[in-house]
């Protein structure tokens, strides 16, 4: 099981360290050092890398480094999605989860940590039942605690551990009794240079924000439950009831959770809402290039295309641009060595573009040239464009929500439910 | 009013102060002192000095600080054991305490105190709290016995808490039970043989009624202990399947791929033309994809083990290669994987699609992923048969962009298609020669010259091309220099008369202008081949070669069968089996190191001898008579030659070569004879020149591997001092029995460099001269490292000293007695063998010395039957002047211990075939007689050590 975890900043200090076992001296950290060196970038170390006695498994979130050690055979999936609880955990209590913010609150972590393992064996990763262990930090609580000397442990043998269902805690009480529904899909998608497209898929997520009193128990029913073939429940959905009637029953953890994340990936459901003209060429034997970017609507089921940011690594060699948007701001700098390459030792500038909103009348449009440095030879490479673009009001797949439910309680709860598409991993090749 | 502020006070009186602090009347003074201590804790402080200030504050009704008080127990209740005896009553005390959370804490935290004293009164609350009515409490319990398992295992057989964890499986809270299943998996884990968790039907429904009420870790832990289950047949399989296939919509990645374990064994033993078994591979797909989706490293691990299943059951993603496409901003971990699984799913039906990915991924900025896919057109040119052309011609539009780094990539695949597809695409073989200058890598080159080589009846200005490259042959890569001299022996073969000046250079700058034996040798096999049978020649060199296919990059079936029972794991990750890399969870040190080949492997086994080389016969001591038909037979490898019409011409090469040459095929020349002539093992298999000989260079390549290690250790022990003992001469070989050669020899280290000096007198009548030297193998490889350097004829009645060093690359084979060396000795007038005993201590290598801790473990990890006990008779040294004594013949004191006048040495001792022999010598002060225990992993050594501290202590 997991032994002990190191908690590392960006620039290779161990912060925090805890163990749940006997204790591994911070030297195994080493390894990591080490791997992290050979990695042209923070996010190429390997998650896994083995040493003599123990291997550690490692997240980069936040940019933090959370190394767990483990010496016996572990699931490796276990250890990154408890870590994963753990960077949860700390952004719900803390709001960040940045270096300042955990030791700003080091007790409170730690008192976390060790209530989240137990010997290393998971204890109590909920937070609903964290929550009632050891009671967030807030400002008003810090005061009060000083006053009245309390503490922000809890006295009570959090209820919903044993329960049947120990997502939830009892006891809850609200004046307003409210639950909100967000369905957000990300598309991701790989276009080719000709504008056709290669894959394409959504990642759909049901974000649910549920605040009502006592012990719901709420369905929740779709238009179009076929489109809902590959997906991921929180566990408290009934997955007979979804397998039988296709509707989603559940008595909901208290606050914020994922209800159930989704994947569409037939490509004919993917619509594909933009499109890129592009135009990026060097002429042989020249150290000048053209550059010219168009966006358009494509597919929008008549709503706007909103807060748009192109982004694109130039080719190698590339020493500077002058560029003429025709809406938006765009940034290059061409002093800033992005993504330094130990191997070639050459690198590679980011230009991006601020696009803003879509105006389907007037197509938003990025022009000029590109100067090569001195003596450079044509760069062999062609960029790929990452775009960025939401769409409110809309889920791209035509999923939607039919009714929502309450059972098991009297008062009358407001509802709500907001649609919202982004572009995922969006790229277009060149 | 963070608790930043804990971490501001780093001055000298910084205990001192908080000292006071914890000791305060007011309450939320001491709180506040405690928090400070903590915070030091977590970021490595030691604040041990504190220890009975903190205790104090245990006894409160605060629940807060009694879990900031355990916290620190937990972590410095081992370095101050006595103290921690204190603590006890309150854990005593808390665990009948009314509210149960304040019971499972106690226990839970005096189960973390790794204290023996302390676990003795852990028993008796633990047994109460196995049995508590508060389900809370009884599951923290049932992981406080795994705890108190790894403190001493002993004790929790002994007071039967295993038995009541068992029971635990049958409980009605779904988290105890899966937390007594976590616990036990764990203990079993360090008894593999235990049949700790007993699965019987009965038990297995508890579990699966458990899976659906527990939480998401307990199901992974649950969902891992029903892999282990075998089903009685394929109804209870089903059924077990339907109740696990839920999990696979679960949010959690590790309970999916749990569950997609349990699924993947169990499926085996469903009929395959049932229903259900279609459902379930239907089934099993989506959950897969979805994993994809998640965070890198999340996708890394799925992907890792998707490349198992899509190995074992092709069907389940056969149509989802869309998602295994590579993002350009992908960390290149994810890529790489990516990038594999794609080819293992390229079919006819999708050829098309993948290699428009891979041409894309060519043009990428990243070299080494640039690389891998070039490498990735070439492995679906193999794999897909129809889809070869298609490839081919994507290579050569990459080839067409001139990038440097592309275009030696294609060619080095493009040999693969060649060797897969032979006579199909040679009209591709004039652009690869356009790109000849451009290209630097030796492997590229090495490609492009076995291509010109192979092809070289159609390639008009061969012998031009290979010329080119012959120009600057000493500073090619021994790789290239290998493959140039192959090529030009093709071409000589294929048009002799043209070439016959090329063929005459390349053979003697490869035999009189190199050093390096590899390239020397086959240039001599080549050679000899060419000037005794041209026709023998060219069935060895121009033979069908056999041809390559997808195949070689799969795992092997019965791992891969190990490695899908262990899906989710480390193992599955490493796509190695557990038992070649996890340690065993009781701290073992050095339960197994990771697989080595060749003899690194034979090092460790206790069994020296009969591992070494794979056709090594058993340990036959020849009689005289064999004795000359081993030292020719060293390495040929005798049955393994497939074709076995060039077998004669091989044994009557190698006759020749030792009767007419013998000078020239000196010491460690010889040795690596059956690997040349399968082409050198450092070519590889790909590129072998006579592929027929394979299994001979399969087989000695382990010894010339073991050799280099060795080679690394000689180097690395010169310059040390000298001072080791060297016994005197003795006569090996007397004058009567060797007409009238005499020779007189010991051996000797000296810096790091084994020697045989040697003294050959002539008593006959005649002069004596061309002599050379050659040894049996033996059970540690030594050979001569060089010719015997007789310059001088040895005219009758002189004597001649001669320093022969040996090298330990030699092959092995086990010797009775273990240090019995073999030789045979060659002059003009004879050949003479006599067999001579050398020291063991010649073999103790400079870097012998042991880490302390490294000692302890080892010591503690060889089992006591390998223990042997000696006595060192009327020795009159101190244990200083022994310690340094023996530091001479590099057997090194790691430590020295006095008890009651009695001065134990810890000592040990490295062989150079990586062996490590541990000794405790024991003297008494006045007592001449010494003790001496040896350990060692390979006990038949013991021995020979002893009598080496014999030799050196006496002299």
């Amino acid at each position: 099981m997991i032994h002990s975890l190191f908690l590392v900043n960006a620039s290779g200090d161990i912060f925090l360290e805890k163990h749940w076992k006997s204790v591994v001296s911070r030297s195994v950290c080493d390894y990591f050092f080490e791997a992290l060196e050979r990695a042209t970038e923070p996010e190429n170390v390997p998650p896994v890398i083995p040493t003599p006695h123990h291997y550690l498994i490692n997240v980069l979130r936040h940019r933090i480094y959370f190394v767990a050690v483990i010496q016996s055979e572990v699931p490796p999936l276990f250890v990154i999605e408890f870590l994963h609880r753990v960077v949860d955990t700390f952004q719900d209590y803390f709001g960040v989860c940045t270096e300042a913010a955990i030791k700003d609150n080091v007790v409170v972590v730690y008192e976390l940590l060790e209530e989240m393992l137990d010997n290393g064996f998971p204890l109590a990763t909920e937070s609903n039942i964290l929550k009632e262990l050891i009671k967030p930090p807030t400002i008003l609580r810090t005061v009060v605690n000083t006053i009245t000397g309390s503490t922000n442990v809890g006295e009570q043998l959090p209820t919903g551990q044993l329960s049947v269902v120990p997502w939830r805690r009892t006891g809850v009480k609200y004046t307003n009794n409210e639950a909100y529904f967000d369905v957000v899909e990300e598309i991701d998608a790989i276009i080719d240079k000709s504008g056709s497209t290669i894959t394409a898929e959504i990642q759909g997520v049901i974000d649910a924000c549920v605040k009502l009193t006592g012990m719901p128990d709420l369905t929740l029913s779709f238009m179009n439950p076929r489109l809902l073939d590959d997906v991921s429940f929180h566990p408290c959905v009934r997955f007979k009831r979804w397998e039988a009637e296709r509707i989603l029953s559940f008595i909901p953890p208290d606050g914020n959770f994922r209800l159930l994340s989704y994947h569409v990936s037939s490509q004919n459901l993917v619509a594909i809402p933009v499109y890129v003209k592009h135009n990026i060429s060097f002429r042989e034997g020249s150290s000048q290039g053209r550059f010219e970017l168009t966006l358009g609507p494509k597919q929008t089921m008549g709503k706007a295309v909103e807060s748009v940011l192109v982004s694109s690594q130039l080719p190698r060699g590339v020493l500077n641009a002058n560029l003429n948007p025709s809406q938006g701001t765009y940034t290059f700098d061409p002093v800033t060595k992005l993504h330094i390459n130990v191997a070639t030792n050459c690198y590679w500038q980011l230009l991006s573009w601020d696009v803003g909103k879509i105006n389907p009348q007037k197509l938003p449009s990025l022009k000029g040239s590109m100067s090569l440095q001195a003596g450079a030879s044509k760069p062999d490479e062609n960029p790929t464009i990452n775009i960025q673009f939401k769409i409110q009001q809309l889920a791209i797949s035509g999923l939607k929500v039919n009714r929502l439910d309450m059972y098991g309680e009297k008062y009358k709860p407001f509802k709500g439910i907001k649609y919202m598409t982004k572009a995922g991993k969006f790229q277009v090749r060149t | 009013m963070t608790d930043s502020k804990y971490f501001t006070t780093t001055k000298k009186g910084e205990i001192f102060e908080l000292k006071a602090e914890l000791n305060s009347d007011k309450k939320e003074k001491k709180k506040e002192a405690v928090k400070k201590v903590i915070a030091s804790m977590t970021v490595g402080k030691d604040v041990s000095a504190l220890f009975p200030d903190v205790v104090n504050c245990m006894q409160t009704d605060n629940l807060e600080l009694k879990k900031l008080v355990y916290l620190y127990l937990m972590n410095y209740a081992k370095s101050q054991p006595d103290m921690a005896i204190m603590a006890v009553n309150t854990f005593v005390k808390d665990c009948e305490d009314p509210n149960p959370l304040i019971r499972a804490l106690a226990v839970r935290t005096m189960g973390c105190i790794r204290v023996d004293k302390i676990t003795e009164y852990l028993c008796e609350p633990l047994r109460k709290c196995l049995k508590d009515e508060d389900p809370y409490v009884r599951k923290t319990a049932a992981v406080c016995v795994a705890k108190l398992h790894d403190i001493n295992a002993q004790l929790v057989e002994d007071q039967g808490f295993l038995d009541t964890l068992k029971d635990l499986i049958s409980d009605s809270n779904p988290m105890v039970v899966a937390n007594a299943v976590a616990a036990l998996s764990e203990i079993a884990e360090s008894h593999p043989n235990s049949n700790l968790l007993d699965l019987n039907p009965q038990t297995i429904n508890k579990l699966l009624t458990a899976l659906n009420e527990c939480t998401e870790w307990g199901q992974i832990f649950i969902l891992d202990c029903l892999a282990n289950y075998t089903p009685r047949d394929d109804r209870e399989s089903q059924s077990i399947c339907e109740r696990v296939t839920p999990r696979l919509s679960h949010a959690n990645s590790a309970v999916v791929l749990s569950a997609v374990k349990v699924l993947m064994k169990f499926m085996e033993m469903l009929p395959k033309d049932l229903d259900y078994y279609g459902t379930l591979l239907k089934k099993l797909a989506p959950p897969l994809v979805t994993l994809l989706s998640a965070e890198p490293e999340l996708q890394y691990v799925a992907l890792r083990n998707i490349n198992l299943i899509v190995q074992k059951r092709p069907e389940i993603l056969k149509h989802e290669m869309k998602v295994f496409f590579v993002k350009y901003n992908d960390p290149i971990y994810v890529k790489l994987e990516k990038l594999d699984i794609m080819i293992r799913l390229a079919s006819q039906a999708n050829i098309a699609q993948v290699l428009a990915e891979l041409k894309e991924y060519a043009t990428e900025v990243d070299v080494d992923f640039v690389r891998k896919a070039v490498r990735a057109i070439g492995r679906c040119a193999i794999k897909v048969e129809q889809s070869a052309e298609r490839c081919v011609s994507t290579l050569l539009d990459l080839i067409q962009t001139k990038v440097n780094y592309v275009v030696q990539e294609a060619i080095v695949v493009i040999k693969d298609i060649f060797r897969k597809y032979p006579n199909k695409y040679e009209s591709v073989i004039a652009t690869l020669c356009e790109n000849l200058d451009s290209l630097d890598e030796p492997e590229a080159r090495a490609a492009m010259i076995w291509i010109v080589g192979e092809y070289a009846e159609r390639i008009d200005n061969a012998d031009e091309l290979l010329e080119s490259f012959l120009e600057g042959f000493h500073d090619e890569s021994t790789q290239v220099q290998l493959q140039l001299l192959t090529a030009i022996v093709k071409l000589f073969l294929k048009k002799p008369t043209e070439t016959q000046e090329l063929v005459q250079q390349v053979l003697s700058l490869a035999t009189q202008d190199s050093d390096n034996p590899d390239l020397r040798d086959r240039g001599y096999i080549y050679w000899r081949l060419l000037s005794t049978d041209p026709v023998a020649a060219k069935e060895v060199v121009l033979a069908e070669k056999p041809l390559i296919s997808e195949e070689t990059d799969l795992i092997e079936p019965t791992l891969l069968e190990e490695l899908i029972c262990h899906i989710g794991t480390l193992a599955s990750v490493y796509h190695k089996p557990p038992s070649a890399f996890v340690e065993g969870s009781r701290g073992v040190q050095h339960k197994r190191l990771p697989a080595r080949a060749g003899s690194g492997e034979s090092a460790e086994s206790p069994d020296v001898g009969q591992s070494g080389p794979a056709e090594a016969p058993p340990a036959v001591i020849p009689s005289q008579g064999d004795l000359l038909g081993d030292l020719l037979n060293l390495d040929l490898a005798p049955p393994t030659a497939t074709i076995p019409s060039v077998q004669p011409s091989m044994q009557m090469g190698a006759m020749d070569l030792l009767g007419g040459g013998l000078d020239s095929l000196m010491g460690d020349e010889s040795d690596t004879l059956g690997g040349d002539i399968g082409g050198s093992p450092s070519m590889g298999a790909g590129l072998g020149a006579a592929p027929a000989a394979m299994p001979a260079a399969l087989g000695s390549a382990p010894a010339v591997g073991g050799g280099l290690g060795d080679l690394f250790d000689l180097g690395g022990g010169v310059g040390m001092p000298t001072g080791a003992y060297v016994a005197p001469k003795t006569v090996w070989l007397p004058a009567m029995k060797a007409k009238g050669l005499e020779i007189s020899g010991t051996f000797a280290r000296r810096g790091g460099i084994i020697q045989m000096d040697l003294s050959l007198t002539n008593k006959a009548m005649s002069v004596m001269t061309d002599f050379a030297i050659q040894f049996n193998r033996n059970s540690f490889g030594l050979a001569p490292a060089g010719p015997l350097q007789v310059l001088t004829p040895l005219s009758p009645n002189q004597t001649i000293d001669v320093s022969l060093p040996l090298s330990t690359s030699g092959p092995v084979m086990k010797m009775e007695p273990l240090n019995n060396l073999q030789v045979a000795v060659k002059n003009n007038i004879d050949v003479f063998y006599f067999s001579c005993q050398y020291p063991l201590s010649l073999l103790f290598v400079e870097d012998g010395k042991m880490e302390r801790q490294v000692f302890l473990a080892t010591w503690k990890d060889i089992p006591n039957d390998n223990e042997a006990q000696f006595q060192i008779k009327d020795i009159h040294l101190n244990s200083d002047a022994a310690s340094n004594k023996l530091q001479g013949s590099n057997i090194f004191t790691i430590a020295k211990r006095t008890v009651e006048g009695q001065d134990m040495l810890y000592q040990s001792v490295k062989l150079t075939n990586a062996i490590w022999v541990l000794a405790e010598m024991r003297i008494q002060t006045g007592n001449p007689n010494y003790t001496l225990s040896i350990k060692c992993r390979a006990p038949e050594v013991s021995q020979f050590v002893y009598q080496c501290y014999e030799l050196v202590l006496k002299n």
